[in-house]
């Protein structure tokens, strides 16, 4: 491989939501030099590819920010960092202006006022969001993009970052890149369990299948702590097309109906998880299939959602149209989605401070990859790029000197790179890995087939078999550097379904249904579980770190 | 879920190519663009809104229900125009004004 070195103030790992305003906040804030490393092109890549149907976290007239973190307190039962729940919703508003100012369109009243969608959200038309950050952040001074670059690996030095190894996926230059501050942006991990459709539409999912996890694996390796891994997230979803329900629940008020036309939404409670849960029950005992009840809206209202869904998900509309009957006159069938590791929803991620500073130093996390505050969406998203970013500058200015990254360093990736591109005739290549990995997960660690339910003795297995898929990945061969990502994105998955397992077996109670759902320990434990699970690997272990609750005004600092 | 690019009408601009969130299209040697990864694709439909020569259409897999229609979306000005052809040659189109916010 060609190799090149560069060096920057802030390099940013992940050019999606939370990628792209951390580099805004830096260029209109200091005179800094960023580098952002996107693994496909910043203009569609990340969550918000097919555009966004509605700002979900906005502190609406009358509210306040506490109001926002008691709403994801009680959808999480509690295992939250109010801390950073805070911090993140005194700046859902300032964020919400500019989007409007660099092009979103969001709708208003004839006063000019923003229109809400019950307490916390705003219509928006988001087809076009991601191109208009991207558009910003390409006309942003000291900024820097560096497109179709996977970052697979960080330059960590006795617990502090100087940099990040990555390559070119088309033109297969290695790159050992040194920076005083990394701020992490991957988002979360999808792929990790087998889909809804395994074959042809196997990639039909809810979270972007590209998200691979790279972000968590890379800070699991490098000895972050890392929280909550253990709470799942599982959409609930129109079948087939994975599309969003909220606007058919929240825009027509449709309610979830079973086969026999009963609400049962009302049974099961009203949580993120409690939803999912009451589908998954009303189907095993045999009141399937569950639907949201849209028979009988009006004319005006179908064409209203027709036009909604391709702002989002395009393919729901498309499936309204082939079948020839709009929501109106059918009923949308609905089912939950595989098992997803992500931040943005539930708490998984980074164990960060309120700075957002993981506890390697000079590392930042925002968004999806950063844990304790879920509920994010893409406001939240944006807030948390800001701090991440704000705060990048404020370490780097108080520093003196940075280390550089050493050559050795840099060899060492550069040969465990180059080993994938010599074919060893390796029984295996990395897809099947991938979906003996996934049907692992399926199986024995709470997928869609055991209606995402588990117990110890399956963890064990799982973790077993998941040992058993690392081992084969060495022997993988890349044709050419596409391949070669695909080997790197396979390892980084292994390794977050290492630390998920690991974290279903820790909380050793159910406090959410369906996200984890321990069939040993049935009930909520309060006494013991009303705590966060964290980890660390040492000595190549994942060790379990029980953490008392950040609740209440108080503020959590990093103390070792 | 995934795209078919029609070779007779791509002109070679590698719009599509560069914006696939999955880097899943590639060009051929004559420089027209291809899916590579087809089972890949996520859906997002991108490459459909970047396309100028409206070559590439996006359809559902038959495993999710697909019934053999395809899409391809044309802009003009602030309408962004969704032309859905169905199996039998009808196309439904639903113009989308990108000035004006979803309703719900």
């Amino acid at each position: 491989m060609k190799t090149e070195k560069i060096s920057t103030d802030v390099l940013i790992i992940g050019g999606g939501t939370a990628g792209c305003y951390a580099a805004l906040t830096i260029s209109e804030n200091s005179d800094k030099k960023v580098l952002i490393c996107e693994k496909a092109h910043i203009k569609r890549s990340g969550c918000l590819a097919a555009g966004v149907n509605a700002l979900n976290a906005y502190i609406v007239e009358g509210r306040k920010p506490q109001d926002y973190v008691d709403y994801a307190k009680k959808d999480a039962d509690g295992i939250v960092r109010e801390d950073l729940l805070l911090t993140m919703s005194e700046k859902l508003n300032e964020v919400t202006d500019r989007l409007e100012k660099l092009g979103l369109v969001i709708l208003k009243d004839k006063n000019g006022k923003y229109v809400t969608r019950g307490n916390r959200n705003l219509k928006i038309n988001g087809e076009n969001i991601k191109p208009i950050l991207a558009d910003a952040v390409e006309k942003a001074k000291n900024v820097t993009v560096l497109n179709r670059v996977n970052i697979f690996d960080y330059s960590v030095k006795d617990n502090k970052i100087n940099g990040a190894f990555g390559f070119g996926i088309e033109s297969g230059i290695f790159y050992t890149i040194e920076a005083k501050a990394v701020i992490i942006a991957t988002g979360g991990a999808a792929g990790l369990y087998k889909p809804n459709n395994p074959g042809f539409s196997r990639h039909k999912m809810w979270y972007p299948p590209f998200n691979t996890g790279a972000g968590y694996a890379m800070g699991i390796r490098a000895g972050a702590e890392m929280t909550t891994f253990e709470m799942r997230f599982i959409a609930l979803r129109c079948k087939d097309t994975i599309a969003p329900t909220g606007t058919l629940a929240q825009g027509v008020g449709a309610k979830q109906i079973n086969s026999l036309g009963e609400v049962y939404e009302t049974k099961y409670g009203l949580t993120t998880s409690e939803r999912v849960y009451g589908t998954v029950n009303e189907n095993q005992e045999g009141r399937g299939p569950c639907y949201l009840r849209t028979e009988g809206i009006t004319a005006e209202q179908d064409e209203s959602l027709l036009k909604a869904y391709l702002n989002m998900a395009p393919s729901q509309t498309i499936k309204w149209i082939e079948s020839g009957r709009n929501p109106s006159r059918q009923n949308v069938e609905i089912e939950g989605t595989e098992p997803y590791i992500v931040g943005g929803h539930t708490a998984s991620g980074y164990w960060v401070d309120t700075d957002r500073a993981t506890t390697i130093e000079g590392l930042f996390a925002g968004g999806d990859v950063a844990g304790g505050c879920p509920q994010k969406y893409v406001t939240g998203a944006l807030a948390e790029g800001e701090i991440a970013g704000l705060s990048a500058v404020k370490y780097i200015d108080s520093k003196e000197s940075f280390e550089k990254i050493s050559d050795e360093d840099t060899n060492y990736h550069l040969r465990e790179t180059e080993k994938y591109l010599t074919d060893r005739h390796s029984l295996y290549t990395t897809e099947q890995l991938e979906e003996a990995m996934q049907t692992v997960m399926d199986s024995y660690a709470g997928g869609i087939k055991t209606n995402y339910r588990f117990n110890e003795k399956q963890l064990d297995i799982a973790d077993c078999k998941i040992r058993q898929l690392e081992t084969l990945t060495d022997d993988l061969y890349a044709e050419d550097f596409q391949e070669l990502m695909y080997i790197c994105e396979l390892k980084e998955r292994l390794t977050v379904c290492k630390s998920v397992i690991a974290h279903l077996r820790a909380r050793k109670e159910t406090r959410w249904h369906s996200f984890a759902e321990n069939l040993d320990y049935p009930e909520k434990d309060d006494r013991n579980f009303n705590k966060y699970v964290n980890s660390r690997l040492e000595n190549g272990e994942i060790k379990i770190i029980i953490r008392d609750l950040v609740t209440g005004g108080e503020k959590y600092e990093h103390s070792n | 879920m995934s795209i078919v690019i029609d070779k007779s009408k791509c002109i070679g601009c590698k719009k599509c190519r560069n914006v696939c969130p999955g880097s899943l299209i590639k060009t051929d040697e004559n420089g027209k663009a291809y899916i590579k990864y087809p089972k890949d694709c996520w859906g997002c439909t991108s490459c459909i809104k970047e396309c100028p020569a409206y070559a590439i259409s996006f359809f559902l897999g038959s495993d999710i229900g697909g019934m053999g229609s395809k899409v391809h979306t044309e802009k003009n000005g602030d309408i962004l125009s969704w032309l859905i052809e169905k199996p039998h040659g009808e196309v439904i189109k639903i113009d989308i004004n990108q000035k004006e916010s979803n309703k719900y």
